[in-house]
């Protein structure tokens, strides 16, 4: 994979990008030339990413920089609008998932996503985080998908609030409640990949503070991508951080890297706060 | 968290099962889908099928003789003279002039005289009789005449009555069908276009070959004059009121749940209402265009004011706003501002309250809309008073002819339907075409 | 005079008062327009409704309760005439028209929107007073739990509402069994599957179904329908030979409301935000998985709330009855057997020669009263339960 390509074929200014030093690092996702199209919008151009197994990436960048539609390239969820079209190749441990034999639905017990506004049904809690494992067939008897759920939700840093009322109505939890039990409900499904778009936008701050140290521990175990507005949470929670513009992957590095000294000025006028 | 990593190039058995699922309750939503178009086709089918035939009719075209002693004995042309010739007096006239044709075209037949003539409709007579005492100098000579042919032999060339049901039929025999279809190639008898249908008024039971919409078609006018007279400025008010003016307020509620309620009343109960106040309690003309239009008046209100309320609602507040803030007072700015904004929205309600109300039947029964009505009743009498004469409405009379024993009937009853069925296409055509035109996105 | 002549007389003062007092009172300012206290044009208005108002007030009311007799006429001019020499008299160059004019057009919103109101009670009155005449005839007792309907009008007749009271529901319950499925899944296919092709063609065929008027279904029900099921179900399994039946009427009622079901259900089913779909798309469930245990109990109070309206519309639905169901009065279970419905019976109650003395006639009015407040009641529940609904999603 080469970013510079994909850089230049962008824009005139040739740029560096810090992808490279993790080439042989094992990528979990790998994009190539993707491509998205809302009609006769071209909202994703070109492209190319490889992201980190185990460690959370970021998407930064200004409203309407294709960061949320590339994530949602990621486990095919732009698949339910009629409207949008995906070219290129996005391969999760080397498997092409835009190939025709790949089921969406086996593809996203795979790769979970918790989304921006926390969205858990009209449920009760044990339901929510049991409907994936009920549809996905994970449990064979009561006493196993007891044991799903109670993880899942010990996971998700819930099980404590939550625990004694089981039966409740998850759509009856505050805000940072919900957001995590959408979290643990998307951990129930074993999934290897969480997506998170924008996850705490919709949280007062002591919410999100508890949701970004749930993110800080699921990264040992999954890898783990997430969307957000905040430059201070990417720089808080992420390892890897890639700054979007205009449909454009302009800048691809590690998190550190990118805050302190980002190689295209684009990036630079994003965190110094002159676009955006 | 998965032991194994599973391939996402592999669909596994449980995931297939999943996607039969799918696929399955996808069917079976196609499936619904096509048993309700399927059913919109078979009821569209049925009725045209049965119903376009009462368009076309079978005539007799014959000359008839109008002798002067037959038909006007004191021989000055003397109307009250002439109408003493009932139409008892003119049928053998009829029937010589078919025999006539007859000889003249070389048929030869086993049927007896009386038998012939009955090929002519019982209301052939009327019409000969009317057009010799509306031109009285005819008489003397002949005149050629387009006859209704009887409904059993109109039945015939519709393939409604065969030469088998002909032989168990009082009213006709094989050896008639086989007179009619020798008259037909011998271009005595024809098919031509019912105008009679349209303008008629309606006939008696044993003459479903005469009888026409044309005193339906009047009173339906009628009605829906008084429903749109009486139900939009009162529906349009209304809402204006409550939308605008109403604070919110125990009665404001009770209002607006009443109005809801009003709008899920079955049908048959604004019929005993009407039946109850106008007729029994007010004293107002039973049959009478005015009952039927206030009944259906009410029934159409909430409609109206639904819909109303949905297009004032949609005007935004800005508009209101923008007005107040000029010094105009709360009632300009409704009336100058809001309600021409919301008009089409309005008009397009109020069409679809009016087609609504046009092929409602039930309530019109009880009000007594359902009697035989042949005069065509006119819009103000100083006896009647307005809209007061007897009438019968569109969906009536074909309610009515659905109860009639001749099976000619069944084809009137159809082809009245089309009728109906394309009023309401007109109508909702134009409140379709209405909406397009003057939708507003704000 | 008649009354409408007077009325109409009593518009054509109105009318000349809207164009008089707006000369009269600038006649008084010297034609100096910046004197009065309103605009011309409201000092007209003012007069106009000044003088319609208690005229129209006096003749509807006054036709209503039957005051003034033949001299009603006489009284409405004379009210015009006394109000027009009163807004005359009025127009004074300090007079705000305006605020006259617009309390009056007040008046008239209020008294407009106080129309439902009267059409209720006198829905309510007009079937309490003629039932309760029938009451004092026939005890109520045996109206509502006698099994036998037998009206004779030589007296002596059996006014059971039992049989009645089945068929209706019998026939109300096969047009839902039919009804709701094929309607929900119709709502579910249009607004979860199908292609905006597919849509722009279906869509309307279904409104269509709701715009046809039920004489034509009913002639539907008799001509088409009823033959065929006698010719193909009824006769061969030997459970009948009348072509009018339960399971015709029911049939024809639910394709009737097979459009009403359906553009219910997809106001209900679009209410359910976005958002709870993507969740469940996110954890890999199927379209039809999501609907089935995302969509549809979320929606499901919305669904109860549509199929109990959908009830109170066959309940009280009578022109398909009328000429599907037959005229016979029966409990039975068979559903190819003739069986006959509250409407009916109101229908064939009132139409034709009516006495207002006799039970069989005013039992029209206890089966009316009867009638609406089923309705009513499944219709107030299903408004409650489908408010609540749509509130927890706003």
């Amino acid at each position: 994979m080469n970013m510079r390509d994909t850089a230049q074929t962008n824009d005139e200014i040739s740029i560096e990008t810090g992808a490279e030093m993790h080439m042989d690092e094992t990528s979990k996702i790998s994009a190539k030339d993707v491509q998205v199209h809302y009609g006769d919008n071209h909202a994703i151009k070109d492209v190319s990413v490889e992201i980190a197994d185990k460690a959370v990436t970021a998407f930064i960048g200004p409203s309407g920089c294709g960061k949320s539609t590339f994530l949602r390239c990621l486990n095919r969820m732009n698949d339910t609008i009629d409207i949008c079209r995906v070219a290129g190749e996005i391969k999760i441990d080397d498997e092409d998932i835009y190939d025709k034999r790949v089921d969406p639905v086996q593809l996203r017990a795979k790769v979970g996503m918790v989304f921006q506004k926390p969205n858990p049904f009209p449920k009760s809690i044990y339901d929510n985080v049991a409907y994936g494992p009920r549809i996905h067939g994970l449990a064979n008897n009561k006493a196993e998908l007891d044991g799903i759920v109670e993880r899942a939700l010990r996971r998700g840093a819930i099980w404590e609030e939550v625990k004694d009322r089981l039966d409740a109505s998850g759509t009856g939890l505050s805000g940072g409640q919900q957001q995590r039990l959408c979290i643990a409900r998307a951990i129930a499904t074993e999934p290897q990949v969480l997506l998170m778009d924008e996850p705490c936008s919709a949280l007062d701050p002591i919410a999100t503070a508890q949701v970004e140290e749930l993110i800080d521990e699921l990264r040992k175990s999954y890898c783990v991508v997430i969307v957000t507005h905040s430059m201070q949470q990417a720089a808080r929670v992420s390892q890897q951080t890639a700054f979007f513009h205009l449909g454009n992957l302009v800048e691809f590095g590690e998190t550190d890297k990118i805050f302190t000294n980002p190689e295209d000025p684009r990036t630079e006028s994003y965190i110094s706060g002159r676009i955006g | 968290m998965s032991d194994a990593p599973k391939s996402l190039l592999a669909v596994d058995v449980r995931t297939k099962k999943r996607n039969a699922a799918e696929a399955r309750f996808k069917a079976y939503g196609l499936g619904a889908i096509i048993v309700a178009v399927l059913a919109l086709a078979i009821l569209i089918t049925s009725v045209f099928g049965t119903g376009l035939s009462a368009f076309r009719q079978t005539f007799i075209t014959i000359e008839v003789p109008l002798p002067e002693a037959k038909l006007d004995k004191s021989g000055v042309r003397d109307l009250s003279v002439m109408k003493k010739v009932t139409t008892i007096g003119y049928k053998p006239l009829l029937r010589n002039g078919l025999l006539a044709a007859i000889d003249e075209a070389g048929i030869t037949t086993d049927l007896s005289k009386k038998d012939i003539a009955k090929l002519i409709s019982k209301e052939a007579p009327a019409t000969v009789r009317n057009f010799v005492l509306a031109n009285p100098d005819a008489i003397g000579g002949s005149m050629v005449f387009d006859l209704l042919a009887n409904g059993r032999i109109d039945g015939f060339f519709k393939d409604r009555v065969t030469m088998e049901s002909a032989a168990l039929d009082d009213n006709t025999s094989p050896e008639a069908l086989k007179l009619a279809r020798d008259l037909k190639e011998a271009g005595i008898i024809q098919t031509k276009l019912n105008w009679g249908f349209l303008f008629a008024p309606d006939a008696s039971d044993q003459r479903p070959e005469a009888a026409g919409l044309g005193v339906a078609i009047l009173g339906s006018l009628y009605m829906m004059i008084v429903v749109l007279v009486l139900a939009l400025p009162i529906g349009v008010a209304a809402s204006v009121y409550l939308e605008e003016f109403a604070p919110r307020n125990r009665l404001t509620d009770i209002i607006e749940v009443n109005i809801s309620n009003l709008a899920a009343v079955p049908s048959i109960v604004y019929g005993i209402l009407g039946l109850a106040i106008f007729i029994n309690f007010m004293e107002f003309n039973q049959s009478s265009p005015l009952v039927g239009g206030l009944v259906l008046a009410l029934m159409t209100l909430p409609t109206i004011i639904i819909s109303t309320r949905a297009s004032l609602k949609s005007v935004p507040p800005s508009i209101r706003d923008a007005a107040l803030g000029i010094g105009a007072s709360k009632m300009q700015s409704v009336f100058h501002h809001v309600l021409p904004l919301a008009a089409p929205g309005i008009l397009t309600g109020t069409i679809i309250g009016l087609a609504q109300a046009l092929g409602e039947t039930a309530p019109l029964l009880l009000i007594g809309m359902v009697a035989f009505v042949r005069e065509y009743p006119a819009a103000y009498t100083p006896d009647a008073g307005l809209f007061g004469e007897a009438s019968t409405a569109l969906p009536v009379q074909i309610f009515n002819w659905t109860q009639r024993a001749d099976p000619g009937f069944v084809e009137r009853a159809s082809g009245a339907i089309i009728v109906l069925l394309v009023f309401l296409l007109v109508m909702n055509t134009i409140a379709i075409i209405l909406r397009r035109k003057f939708e507003r996105r704000w | 005079m008649s009354l409408s002549m007077s009325v109409l007389l009593a518009i054509i003062v109105s009318l000349a008062a809207y164009f008089v007092a707006p000369r009269y009172v600038l006649g008084l300012v010297d034609g100096d327009r910046r004197k009065l206290a309103s605009l011309p044009k409201q000092f007209g208005l003012s007069a106009a409704l000044t003088v319609l108002l208690p005229a129209l007030a006096v003749a509807g009311v006054g036709s209503v309760i039957g005051m003034f007799g033949i001299g009603l006429p006489y009284v409405v001019i004379a009210v015009a005439m006394l109000a027009l020499l009163y807004s005359i008299v009025q127009s004074r160059p300090d007079f705000i028209a305006r605020n006259r004019a617009e309390r009056l057009i007040g008046f008239v919103l209020i008294a407009a929107s106080g129309v439902a109101i009267l059409t209720t009670i006198g829905i309510v009155f007009s079937m309490l007073f003629e039932a309760s005449n029938f009451f004092r005839d026939y005890h109520w007792s045996d109206f509502f739990f006698s099994t036998e309907w037998s009206p004779n009008f030589r007296g002596n007749s059996a006014l059971g509402i039992i049989p009645l009271l089945w068929g209706t529901l019998y026939i109300s319950f096969i047009a839902l069994v039919f009804a709701v499925p094929i309607g929900l899944f119709a709502a579910i296919y249009l607004s979860e599957y199908a292609s905006p092709r597919m849509r722009s063609v279906a869509k309307p065929a279904i409104e269509i179904l709701a715009g046809i008027p039920t004489i034509v279904y009913g002639l539907f029900a008799l001509i088409t329908v009823g033959p065929f099921l006698r010719d193909y179900f009824a006769s061969p399994m030997g459970l009948g030979d009348s072509a009018s039946s339960v399971m015709t009427a029911g049939l024809v009622m639910g394709v009737m409301l097979i459009p009403f079901v359906s553009s219910l259900s997809d106001d209900i089913i679009n209410a359910v935000p976005q958002a709870m779909r993507d969740g469940s798309f996110g954890l890999g469930a199927t379209k039809s998985e999501t609907i089935r245990q995302v969509v549809i109990p979320a929606a499901l109070p919305g669904i109860v709330g549509a199929v109990l309206l959908a009830a109170s519309r066959a309940i009280g639905e009578t022109m398909i009855v009328v000429l599907g169901a037959g005229a016979a009065a029966r409990l039975s279970l068979n559903p190819f057997e003739a069986m006959t419905t509250v409407t009916v019976k109101i229908v064939s109650q009132l139409t034709g020669d009516t006495d207002f003395a006799s039970p069989e006639t005013l039992v029209a009015f206890a089966l009316g009263l009867t009638l609406f407040f089923i309705t009513l009641s499944l219709n107030v529940i299903a408004l409650v339960i489908v408010r609540k609904y749509r509130e927890q999603y706003e």
